[in-house]
Formats: C-alpha cells, structure tokens, sequence
C-alpha cells in the first residue's frame, strides 16, 4: 500500500526547533532509507513564495502564496510503500516534524488494474 | 481535589469498576449483547462514581448500580414507546435486571467467561485488548484509542463492529474445555500483556494509567484462574518492569537505562509480589514464554540489587525461549546478555546473522543494541552508523535525545 505523508509545519513552532532538527532528520531519512519502505521526502519553499490557481468562476484567478490562510501550512512529503496504515502513522510518530505541526497520512488512490 | 477527597474518588472508581464488570458479564453472558448491557450500566456507572465519592461506597454496590440502571432503563423505555424493536430488547434488559438484582448478595462472576469471549479467535487480533478494556473495565474509546495509535472515533467503530461480531458469531460466554484452556488463556493473557505494553512504552502522558489498568485485570484473571500458572507469570512480569517506571527517567525527563538506574527508585513492594507470584507459578511445573520473561525480570533485579552473577541465568532463560518461540527478538537480547560474558563481538557475531531479517530493519531496538556494542568493541564507524539508524527510528523523545547524546559523545572520543 502507498501512502503519502503530508507535512505541514506551524511556522511559530519550526522557528524555535532546536539546532538539532537538522540531525534528527538526516537520522530519520537513513533510517526510512535503511528499512526500505521510501525515500527521503521533498521539502517546499515557504507557502508564500508560491501561487494559487483557481478557474472555478472560468476566469483564471491568481493568488499570491497559499490558497488557505491557516496556522499550519503545507511544507513538504514523503511517499512510502507500507503493509498498512499503521505501519505509516508509525512513521509519521517518527518523523521529526511531527514536533513542529501536524502530518497527515493519505492512502494513495489505487488503481483499478488494466 | 484534597488528598482524602482523592482517596474516596479512587476508592468509589475501584468499587464501581468491579462491580460494572461483573453486571456487564453477568448481563451479557446471557443476552450476548455486550453493548446493550452497557448501555443498561452506563448512567448507573457515572452516578456511582459521583455519588459514592461523596457519600461513601454503599453496602451492597452491584445492588445500588442495578437500582439506578433499572431506573434509567425504564426512562428510557418510555421515551422510545414508538420503537417496537428498541422496546422489546428494553423489556429484556429490564427483566434482566430484575433477576439480577433479587439475586445481588450472589450474582455469579462472569468476567472471565467474558474476556474468554473478547479474547476469541474470532475476534480480530488488535481489537481482543480494546475490547477487555471497554467491557471488564468501562474505559471509553476516548481513553483507549491514543495508546492504541487509533483516532477515538475509529475506535469506537471498530469496537462496535467488534461487539457485533460477538452477536453474530454467536460466540460463547463461557470458560473454554480444559483441552482448549490453554491456547485459550493464552490469547486472553496475550490481550491483556498488549494493553500492558502500550502503556509501558509511554512513560507519561497516557501511559501510565493503562498500566495500571493492565495489571489491575492481571490480577483478575490471577484471582479467577488461580490454578493457572501462565497467569501469575505474566502478572509478574507485568510488576517487574512497572517497578522501574520511576527510575526510568532522571528528574529531568531524561532517559535512564537499566544499568544505571537507581535502585532506590525501584517499588520494593511490587518487585516483592512479582517474586512471591513467580514462586508460585514455578512450583507448578513446565514454565511458558511469560513465567521466562518474568525468571529474567528476577535475575536482573537480583543482579542489580544484590550484586549477584546472574548473566549466565539470564542468557540461559533467554536460549529457552528462543526454543519456545522462534523470536529474532529474543535473539537479539541473549545476544545483549551474551556480551556480558563473552564480549561484544561475540554478541555481534550473532547480530550479523539477524541482519537479513526484514524484521529487523526498522526495529529500533536492533540498531540501539548494535550501536552499544560496538561501540564497546571500539568500532566506531559501525556504532555511528547504528546509532543514526537507532535515532531515526526511535518514537519516544526521551530515547532520541539519550541515543543523540550517545553520538556526540562517540564523535568525542
């Protein structure tokens, strides 16, 4: 089963994580590569370097940075192959920015086969 | 809350508990229908615990609790006169009752024809611990879910699917044949050790009280099975480990191996009991996984606290159970054991021949125990590579930060 680990970071909180983050995650990725259920995930620039695209009014409509003005805002993945979901939250328990926000873990759609 | 006010709270949630457990057990053994009869209790059970830490336990509590239950069974009863399905099941939980409570002084002890039923090989294996705890103890799924990784609202769906199931199934309430009484006990022992678990892993937060919780139904299945010496193993291993839950922690949070935690902090008085029920159930012939587990329990604490030399016990009782289970993980700590008297690469040696485990990959304990080791034989590069596995695996912060102090201290030396 895959599932993706959706990151968000609460920004208040990641400004006062310890110097040692850095390390826990680099422990964190040799461990996730070691076991073999995924790779290092894919961290993104701060949700207000990015745009928002929407043409549900079928005018395109652009917005500067994220779409949602939340506390927590999307910060990065991690895709894993897992026998199940908990094996996935255990993960996520494990997974440093799980200090610093909340992680959300999605099943992947599965598709039908051909 | 004042310390006495504390102590009656305590003293009307033991009293109340034992009594909702034995009426659900009593009710459910003869209607199958685990949540209606906790339906019947549930108000009783949260005026009793209001009420009777007020005003004292009463003199007969299973009978004060089926007065009120009758009470709010017959409110409700009323309230739903239009359903005609609800109000025939009321009508039997309400006749229930009333045989129950014109025989309190006696009401037979069903529970653990009940955790017999949670327990069974037709329950889903994950759910038997949650189950037990709900039905012989009343905790909600609120308090059980965070333990078991599981949002609340799942737990609550899967133990209502989990009490269907009990229903449909037509699973019986009742003790099992003497042949089929072991693997039996076993799964219910195994259900209960699970719960123990979950919450030994934790040191606060909600850890602790399901501890607590799992040793107060060890101590039920000891009292009710009191023949059965697989029981007062686990029971005893149970108080071993729960004995050092202070010492596990310095007054900073920080984490404290075995070896050098303060035996001082130890509570003297469950290590105690866990010898007396370890004797006991020794004396009654061939021991299993539990009474095993809890002899090395024993040989650690004699190690520790009398300076005896009992690593040869223990790698001994660890070579038994390997035989008994087949475990990589009993491997890996007569492995640990073995270094004691071996050395560490004798004891590596062993690790290396788990390595092409799939198990062990991201079994925490796997690296922790390598990265010790060779860190011992002074092969440095090995115990940093462990260690950073160790680290990245690790779920409790307590152990993070111990085993990242570790590795600074390796790059030191």
């Amino acid at each position: 089963m895959q599932y993706l680990l959706l990151i968000h970071h609460d920004d208040e909180a990641l400004a006062k994580a310890p110097p040692s983050l850095w390390a826990e995650y680099a422990a964190f990725n040799a461990a996730l590569a070691k076991s073999g259920v995924g790779t290092p995930g894919l961290r993104l620039e701060h949700a207000s370097k990015g745009r928002s695209i929407t043409r549900r009014t079928s005018a395109v409509e652009i917005l500067d940075g994220p779409y949602a003005d939340t506390k927590e805002q999307f910060a990065g993945y991690l895709l894993l192959d897992v026998p199940d979901v908990d094996t996935a939250v255990q993960w996520a328990i494990r997974c440093p920015s799980a200090h610093y926000g909340t992680i959300e873990v999605r099943p992947l759609w599965a598709m039908a086969p051909a | 809350m004042t310390a006495s006010g504390d102590t009656a709270r305590r003293t009307a949630e033991r009293v109340a508990r034992e009594s909702y457990g034995r009426l659900v057990a009593y009710l459910a053994a003869r209607t199958r229908d685990v949540a209606g009869a906790e339906d019947a209790l549930a108000d009783a059970f949260a005026s009793a615990l209001q009420t009777w830490s007020i005003n004292g336990v009463p003199d007969v509590p299973d009978a004060w609790l089926l007065t009120v239950a009758r009470r709010r069974l017959t409110d409700a009863a009323r309230r739903r006169q239009t359903q005609a399905a609800g109000k025939a099941h009321l009508q039997l939980m309400a006749d229930e009752l009333d045989d129950a409570a014109r025989q309190h002084d006696d009401i037979p002890d069903r529970r653990l024809a009940l955790m017999f039923a949670c327990a069974h090989p037709q329950v889903e294996r994950g759910m038997r611990a949650p189950l037990i705890l709900q039905t012989i103890l009343g905790l909600t799924a609120q308090d059980i879910a965070a333990a078991f990784l599981i949002s609340p609202a799942t737990m609550g769906q899967r133990l209502v699917r989990a009490k269907t199931r009990l229903k449909e199934a037509c699973i019986a309430f009742a003790i099992p044949e003497r042949v089929d009484l072991p693997d039996r006990l076993d799964a219910v022992l195994e259900a209960i050790y699970a719960a123990y678990t979950k919450g030994w892993a934790e040191i606060d937060g909600t850890g602790a009280p399901l501890a607590d919780e799992a040793i107060w139904l060890g101590r039920l299945v000891v009292s009710l099975l009191p023949d059965e010496p697989e029981a007062k193993g686990m029971l005893a291993l149970m108080l071993y480990t729960e004995a050092r839950r202070r010492a596990r922690r310095d007054s900073t949070g920080f984490y404290v191996p075995l070896e050098q935690q303060d035996i001082a902090l130890w509570d003297d008085w469950q290590i105690d009991l866990a010898e007396v029920l370890l004797n006991e159930a020794n004396a009654c012939g061939p021991s299993g996984r539990y009474q095993i587990e809890a002899a090395i329990q024993s040989a650690h604490v004699a190690r520790r606290r009398l300076g005896a030399q009992t690593w040869p016990a223990i790698v001994a009782l660890y070579t038994h159970l390997g035989t008994l289970t087949g475990s990589p993980v009993v491997t890996l700590n007569r492995a640990v054991a073995l270094a004691e008297l071996d050395g560490p690469e004798a004891a590596l040696a062993i690790l290396d021949g788990l390595s092409d485990d799939r198990r062990m990959a991201d079994y925490q304990p796997y690296w922790a125990a390598r990265a010790h080791l060779a860190a011992r034989a002074g092969r440095h590069a090995d115990a940093h590579a462990a260690l950073t596995l160790a680290i990245g695996l690790a779920t409790d912060d307590a152990v993070r930060h111990y085993l990242l102090a570790q590795r600074a201290a390796l790059r030191a030396d």
